[in-house]
């Protein structure tokens, strides 16, 4: 394990961003944080999390795919995909790391996405500790440890030191080049700090939420619920759980014509949106209760189902906060999960 | 970046024939721009067409496997991209990618069984691969009925081809129908699920089934009733998809995609999943 002194966190950044950019949770001026390249002067911010999730480093809300030519009759398909530089993510908290394997299992499944695939394999993810996590937070849930996040680096902030470990070759190339600016330690600062997290994890609220009643398999039982009919009743179809949810991956292909040519890109898309499973002939989901119905089974039913179990939520609590109704998945999980225990 | 390939980037077709059946339906045949096929695909598989600047939509091949010049698509014109389709012509070049989906297993669990097609209107184009599979391995196999209805004798889909090639094969026996009597039209009359019940079949065949949702419900009931099992008995589905592949999310019915676990499903498979489709 290293250590860097807080003092020198801003050389630090400066050294990471010599070879590679450098993106880390940023304070806006309404208050909330989001990821930002980081220049010097840039300040790191000390909230909990970032509004949007970093799925965007990914899987960004809109990308191009290809462009097209035409003339005539003819067409003429044209790659428009860039050589991307390293980049390194600092900061990023253990629910959001593992949102990173629920993206990976699909989109470098085979056929492997490029287009992710080429980001992944660029990018080199800091992760944080949690040391506050908050009322919405329930990441344990799904088995995370918010004091062990992984990642290619795992990090712990205390009032005057950050560390270190590494965990990947990545990772460990990253730390090899930042040597100068840290040093050997040992973990004692580090156990103490776990230990803390610890204790605010065993007085949230969200702590008891269990996952017994989800999983795959639970189709049949779980589908025909009464309980969707209320759970769904208020729900606009907004799409903002679907946009702030770090594991949220379905998306669009659209065209646009730039008229000089036509640019395919991809963008995020929502189940919850009514034109989502729209078709010539019709829509097989046609009121917002099977749209709703849909989102959070594939959460925590049909997702688990084609991967071994896990599920497709990280508990970062996000929707938590945005969801203009206050619906989300807690009281999904509370009210369809709670009957199987009465 | 030219030599990494992605599925969602496709490669060039050109239109070569466009062939009007029916009032709303016509079949283009597709080759890349040397003349060749674009890919190999197996019976009940799917393609991706796209009209750059109008989009991209899913497609079942109707030319069966066998055919090694070219691949043929009967599209209905029914949206965007297939209005465009409609009215290019020949020398008309598009994009194709894929094959995508589970094709039927033509293979294995149809060899050396009695096979009995039931397709409704523009459903007999995913039928039509496997038909004319089975129609070309003709000694793989038993016997072949095949019951095909529509809405009129205009709307029945490769009319020509149904008549002249398989009504004149040795064991295929084709049974048609249209919803409502018309002029010039001596054969039967009638929806086809209670077409399929009057003809009462020996349950011992694989039943293959394509055709508007209702049809295959009623149709599959109907099997049902007059001693089918629901795990002899096969269909392909259509949902919305964008990706082909499993990822961009809008093709699933349960934990089951469309477009990579489907489109083809055994009937007692697909009774398992939430009726979603």
């Amino acid at each position: 394990m290293r250590k860097c002194s807080l003092e020198k966190i801003n050389l630090l950044f400066k050294e990471i961003a010599k070879n590679a950019e450098l993106y880390l949770p940023q304070d806006q001026t309404d208050g909330s944080a989001a990821y930002k390249k980081w220049e010097e002067g840039s300040v790191w911010s000390n909230a909990l999390n970032t509004v949007r999730s970093p799925k965007d480093f990914f899987f960004p809300q809109t990308e191009d795919l290809m462009a097209f030519k035409t003339e005539g009759k003819n067409i003429e398909v044209i790659d428009t995909r860039k050589a991307l530089d390293d980049f390194v993510i600092f900061g990023v908290r253990a629910c959001d790391v593992k949102s990173f394997d629920i993206l990976d299992r699909v989109f470098l499944s085979e056929p492997v996405d490029s287009f992710y695939a080429l980001r992944r394999s660029h990018g080199v993810i800091i992760s944080l500790a949690c040391s506050k996590p908050s009322e919405t937070c329930f990441c344990k849930t799904f088995g995370i440890n918010p004091a062990e996040p992984t990642g290619d680096i795992s990090a712990w902030k205390t009032e005057t030191d950050i560390f270190f470990e590494s965990n990947t070759q990545k990772g460990k190339e990253l730390l090899e080049k930042l040597s100068a600016l840290t040093e050997e330690c040992d973990d004692t600062a580090v156990v103490d700090q776990k230990a803390k997290i610890d204790a605010i994890m065993q007085k949230l609220p969200l702590k008891d939420l269990k996952t017994d009643a989800f999983g795959g398999g639970k189709t049949g039982e779980l589908f025909n619920a009464p309980e969707w009919d209320e759970l769904s009743e208020a729900c606009l179809g907004c799409g903002t759980c679907t946009f702030v949810c770090p594991t949220c991956q379905c998306y669009d292909i659209k065209d646009f014509n730039t008229g000089n040519g036509v640019i395919r890109f991809r963008c995020w898309d929502s189940c919850m949106y009514s034109d989502f499973t729209k078709m010539a002939h019709g829509n097989n989901r046609l009121t917002q209760k099977e749209r709703f119905r849909q989102r959070f089974m594939h959460k925590l039913v049909y997702y688990p189902e084609n991967n071994d179990g896990l599920f497709s939520c990280v508990g970062c609590g996000r929707c938590l906060v945005k969801c203009p109704i206050s619906m989300n998945i807690v009281k999904v999980m509370k009210k369809i999960g709670g009957k199987k225990g009465e | 970046m030219n030599n990494i390939n992605d599925t969602l980037i496709p490669k060039i077709g050109v239109i070569t024939d466009v062939r009007i059946d029916t009032p709303d339906i016509k079949t283009f045949r597709v080759v890349t721009p040397d003349g060749k096929k674009a890919f190999d695909h197996k019976p009940g598989q799917c393609a991706m067409l796209s009209v750059p600047g109008v989009g991209e939509a899913m497609f079942s091949i109707t030319s069966s496997p066998t055919n090694e010049e070219f691949m043929e698509f009967s599209i209905k014109k029914c949206g965007c991209v297939t209005d465009w389709l409609h009215q290019a012509e020949p020398g008309q070049q598009i994009t194709i990618r894929g094959p995508y989906g589970k094709p039927f297993p033509v293979d294995d669990v149809f060899a050396g069984k009695d096979l009995l097609f039931i397709a409704g209107g523009v459903g007999l184009a995913p039928l039509r691969s496997v038909i004319n599979y089975c129609r070309h391995y003709r000694d793989r196999y038993g016997k072949i009925d095949i019951v095909y209805g529509s809405r009129s004798k205009d709307d029945l889909l490769d009319y020509k081809e149904i008549i002249e090639e398989w009504a004149t094969d040795d064991g295929v026996n084709v049974h048609l129908t249209i919803d409502n009597p018309q002029e010039g039209w001596d054969g039967h009359v009638g929806f086809v699920p209670t077409y399929v019940k009057e003809l009462g079949f020996d349950t011992n065949k694989v039943a293959v089934l394509c055709g508007p949702p209702i049809m295959i419900k009623f149709t599959l009931d109907g099997l049902c009733e007059i001693g089918f099992d629901k795990t002899n008995v096969y269909t392909t589905l259509e949902l919305r998809m964008k990706c082909g592949v499993g990822k961009c999310g809008r093709c699933n019915v349960g934990a089951k995609y469309v477009c990579k676990d489907g489109p083809v499903f055994r009937c007692d498979e697909l009774e398992e999943l939430p009726s979603e489709y």
